[in-house]
């Protein structure tokens, strides 16, 4: 493909070195500009009324006392939005039901979770807005409703969707079902491998929904102007996204809406939806006023997009010698109110770090009456993967044989081929296997109670459509014009280094900045790991037109044949050889003199970045169980990955380290508790528990880069692999410590604490 | 309903401005004076994202109410710095990479500070306790805690 | 003639057919022969596959060229968190 850059080895002055961000300073004072801290003059507040049921029908919605309050100014329910067709309508390259969209957003037939958003309001205060709500007269007839996965899938389970029919099933079922799609990967002769098998383990595992726990709420601020024009300020993963989504919704013309992109406190998949940003678009045209929404924490629990709970049955067979021979898994995943949970990916992930001849993997897609999943952070895999390495564990040590040589009898490596498709590239799963068992850790001596456990994880990585632009200003300095969301901090100081290494020169005379969509073409959210890939490429290919343009304009104005031209270090200057000499000139002289030989000089990339490479690591963790309060503490924890190249070290460990301490937390105490009454009990940080900075020991992070060769510079993603391999690695290291094997998450001291009284109590 | 007139110092300026009665400290920084780098991450006291210094004590703005400012003086994020001249917490904070969203940064900038002031000397494990008010989801912890321990030995003259 | 083989998730919409050959130029006229052999695959295809070309994996690449003796993989699309 002509547009992608094959990685060439190099020596290298700024990538793999760590300089300061451009936007620290910004950061560290509180000057930057996140969702809630924009503010335009005569700004409403908005706010949304939401279902108190987890499940039931809307007989009717009356705002008219709302309407009537002094200082609200617009509300809209389901009336003021158009339906939407039951199809998948492209948006980049996400397919999306608009039917299912629309309706998360503001509920039209039924309401489906405890969360759910009916109506909304715009008033001058958040005060007025609040009592607004409250005199919106809302007749529900409350329905039966079904929160566990597996109870959804019984027949006769409290039905969300009257019209849905499990896909993947032939014949078409006749009843309809919470179950909305089905899917099978399968190869080989799973029978016959299991026949072969010395050793058969089977498993089946339970998990809870977990949320991506962003500290920064959704918030964001409309503004439209009376010839149906509307500017959009949101803290979101992906603003072309966002456009393309309300333009749908809202009816609108997409390049009628210019979408700016706050800096985002946090996202991890999270932020890859709208949520309120179409509501406020509609209370602003109709009150037209800005109008400010931001969710509060309670809100971002109940009503965002929290990922699956599942249920995981896993079954592996293998040799005395601790080669497999058979494996499968069924994976039934919680989707939420509407179909679409990452139950296929899950189902990809699962197995993928083995080379295994008969496999088989069902997934199911549930619908349920909690908030629609969103993706987080490698969707799906931690789950599967859960399952999978606690099994594989399991094997190792019943056979007697060590966890790092049972996965290295069995890894996949350059040119496996994957159950679900293609072959593997070059990859480096042995190698941070290899590293692992080389590192002290690994060898460390463990004390009473205490106990090490290992897993692995791999994620494919993505590429997607990128836009970028690179300009030269009249002093010699360049602006980068991203249109890829930084979410972490370290992608647009990773691009400029970039640029600046194919330019040679100074990091500093590079500014990056992410552009609102008005400012360049579509660009993909950021997610799948993409970033750094997919950016850093395209960031690469304006780098190499501007160095094509510069030395055309230096072969003019020095009056010498482009052959003559070379460009080194920031300097345009003689080939060597046999070429025409001339005086060599710097970026900024050429810039100076740019406006009046031809005009600016300008490199720019719109691409679709494929060759993404898939990423694998392996971590260690050591865990202490506390037998009296079944607390389970980490003492110590390790991760190895191969990241293909890491531009700038110091966001990439960073990566690796936040990544793995999600995984932590999803492992020991992060779940959403129902009532009976399908309401959330726990919305809210409190009694959400994620890790906290005394939880916590230092994460060791060892670096393997196996360079991806679709990249310049070698770069797979790195961002979502770290969070797949902790909750296996932790149940592995609960069972070292005490002998007990826990298939339910979270490991929290209450649930630690039954099983080792169960265990106590079975024994005597 | 009236609203109250609340006089208060932030950042060392007088401040004047008015207030619901309902209306929590954080509210009044951010809504009423602009200023916006202390952030609401929960509204409920658990995530530290609103810390400021109220009299010389470490609090959750979004625990008190705005009239209970009333003479009191108050520090928030924007007056860390002196002129140019950042604090070695917050140098520390962009040499280690210890932050990436930044959304959690001014809270923990706050409370590290606070926690140097009285303890020059901290241990890991003191630093780590010190700070478990206030959640990170990006970082694990791991350099945040190293940016503090090394700000603190320069502060000593280290 | 192309080798085409299909994800073996794909089999409830293809008959269980995993395996195939075809004269095709580019992704964009693989879709489209398949779509017409296929007819429950093709809200498939429109939401789109990936498909690895001689173990090169391409999402969304519609004018990506397939040679005449190229191994050709249908998968699900993959996205992100």
């Amino acid at each position: 493909m002509s547009t992608m850059l094959k990685y060439q080895e190099r020596e290298l002055k700024i990538v793999g070195t760590r300089p300061l961000r451009p936007d620290g300073v910004d950061k560290v004072t509180g000057r930057a500009r996140f969702g809630a801290d924009y503010n335009l003059p005569g700004q409403l507040i908005g706010k949304v009324l939401r279902s108190p049921h987890a499940h039931a029908r809307i007989k009717s919605i009356d705002t008219s006392a709302a309407q009537a309050l002094p200082g609200v100014k617009a509300v809209v329910t389901r009336d003021d939005f158009a339906e939407m067709p039951d199809e998948y309508a492209a948006v980049g390259e996400l397919m999306i039901n608009f039917r299912d969209v629309t309706r998360n957003m503001m509920a039209r037939e039924k309401v489906l979770y405890d969360g759910h958003p009916l109506a909304a309001v715009a008033a001058v205060s958040e005060a007025v807005a609040r009592e607004a709500l409250a005199l919106i007269k809302v007749e529900y007839e409350v329905l039966p409703h079904v929160i566990d996965v597996v109870e959804a899938m019984q027949p006769g389970a409290p039905l969300l969707h009257e019209n849905q029919y499990t896909a993947g099933v032939k014949p078409k079922p006749d009843r309809p079902s919470n179950v909305a799609k089905r899917l099978e990967y399968a190869r080989g002769d799973l029978a016959a491998g299991f026949n072969e098998a010395d050793l058969i383990v089977e498993r089946e595992f339970n998990t809870k929904p977990v949320h991506q726990g962003y500290i920064e709420p959704q918030a964001c601020l409309a503004s439209c102007s009376e010839d149906g024009q509307a500017e959009l300020w949101t803290s979101t993963q992906g603003h072309f996204i966002v456009r393309a989504q309300c333009a749908k919704v809202l009816q609108m013309d997409v390049s009628k809406i210019r979408v700016t992109p706050t800096e985002i406190g946090g996202g991890f998949g999270g932020k890859n939806n709208i949520y309120s940003e179409a509501l406020a678009i509609a209370l602003s045209r109709k009150s037209h006023r800005p109008v400010k929404m931001v969710m509060t924490r309670e809100e971002v629990f109940r009503a965002t997009g929290p990922t699956s709970g599942a249920n995981v049955k896993v079954r592996i067979g293998c040799t005395r010698d601790g080669k497999i021979t058979a494996a499968e898994a069924e994976l039934n995943f919680q989707a939420g109110a509407f179909p679409g949970s990452s139950v296929n990916q899950a189902s990809m992930c699962a197995f993928t770090r083995y080379d295994l001849a008969n496999v088989r993997v069902v997934g199911n897609d549930v619908t349920v009456n909690r908030p629609k999943v969103a993706a987080y952070r490698a969707p799906g895999a931690p789950i599967a993967v859960f399952g999978v390495e606690s099994v594989i564990d399991e094997m190792a040590k019943k056979l007697g044989i060590d966890p790092i040589e049972f996965r290295l009898k069995n890894a996949a490596r350059e040119g496996t081929q994957t159950y679900y498709g293609p072959k593997l590239g070059p990859i480096g799963y042995i190698q941070t296997l290899e590293q692992a068992r080389a590192h002290p850790h690994y060898s460390a001596p463990l004390g009473p109670n205490q106990g090490r456990g290992i897993a692995t994880g791999f994620w494919f990585n993505i590429g997607n459509e990128t836009t970028c632009s690179l300009n030269l200003q009249e002093d010699g300095t360049l602006t980068l014009m991203l249109g890829t969301i930084d979410v972490a901090g370290g992608s647009r100081a990773s691009m400029a280094m970039m640029v600046a290494e194919e330019l040679g020169i100074e990091f500093e005379s590079v500014r990056p900045f992410v552009g609102d969509t008005s400012t360049l073409g579509f660009n993909f959210l950021t997610a799948g790991s993409r970033g750094t890939f997919a950016s850093g490429m395209a960031c690469v290919i304006a780098s190499r037109q501007v160095i094509e343009k510069l030395r055309q304009r230096v072969a003019k104005i020095r009056e010498v044949p482009l052959e003559a031209v070379a460009w080194k270090d920031g300097h345009a200057r003689p080939a060597g050889g046999n070429v025409a000499q001339f005086a060599p000139m710097s970026l900024a002289e050429i810039a100076k003199m740019a406006g009046k030989t031809g005009g600016t000089i300008a490199g720019h990339a719109e691409i679709n970045a494929q060759g993404a490479g898939p990423g694998f690591g392996t971590h260690i963790v050591d865990v202490e169980v506390d037998k009296q309060t079944g607390s389970v503490k980490i003492l110590r924890y390790t991760v190895v990955q191969d990241v293909g190249k890491a531009i700038h070290p110091a966001y990439v460990e960073g990566q690796l380290q936040g990544g793995a301490v999600q995984g932590i937390g999803w492992a020991l105490n992060e779940e959403y508790v129902y009532g009976d009454d399908g309401v959330l009990q726990n919305p809210g940080f409190l009694d959400y528990r994620v890790p906290v900075a005394s939880d916590l020991p230092f994460i060791d992070t060892v670096i393997v880069e196996v360079p991806n060769p679709n990249h310049p510079y070698g770069v797979r993603g790195c961002g979502e692999v770290p969070i797949i391999p902790p909750l296996a690695a932790i149940a592995n290291a609960i069972e070292n410590a005490i002998g007990l094997r826990l298939c339910q998450l979270p490991f929290s001291p209450p649930r630690v604490l039954k099983a080792i009284d169960d265990a106590a109590a079975a024994k005597g | 309903m009236a609203r109250h007139h609340v006089s208060a110092t932030v950042n060392g300026d007088g401040v004047e401005f008015l207030c619901e009665t309902g209306q929590t400290l954080l509210e009044a920084l951010r809504d009423e004076l602009r200023l916006t780098g202390t952030k609401e991450g929960c509204g409920t006291g658990d995530c530290g994202a609103c810390s400021v210094m109220v009299d010389g004590r470490l609090v959750c703005s979004c625990l008190m109410l705005a009239v209970e400012a009333e003479g009191k003086s108050i520090q928030t994020i924007e007056g860390m710095a002196v002129g140019e001249t950042l604090h070695p917490l917050q140098r520390k904070f962009i040499e280690h990479a210890a932050l990436q969203c930044g959304i959690c940064t001014p809270g923990i900038l706050i409370a590290a500070r606070s926690l140097l002031a009285r303890n020059p000397n901290p241990t890991e494990s003191e630093v780590r306790y010190w700070l478990a008010g206030n959640l990170c989801r990006c970082t694990g912890y791991h350099k945040i805690v190293e940016a503090v321990l090394d700000a603190a030995r320069e502060m000593r003259g280290g | 003639m192309a080798r085409i083989a299909l994800a073996s998730n794909l089999a409830p919409y293809t008959d269980g057919v995993l395996e195939l050959e075809l004269e095709v130029a580019n992704v964009r006229q693989l879709f489209q022969a398949l779509g017409e052999r296929f007819p429950e695959l093709r809200a498939h295809l429109e939401a789109g596959l990936a498909v690895a070309i001689d173990g090169e994996i391409y999402q969304d690449a519609l004018l990506q060229p397939i040679a005449h003796d190229s191994e050709v993989i249908l998968i699900t699309k993959i996205a992100g968190g």
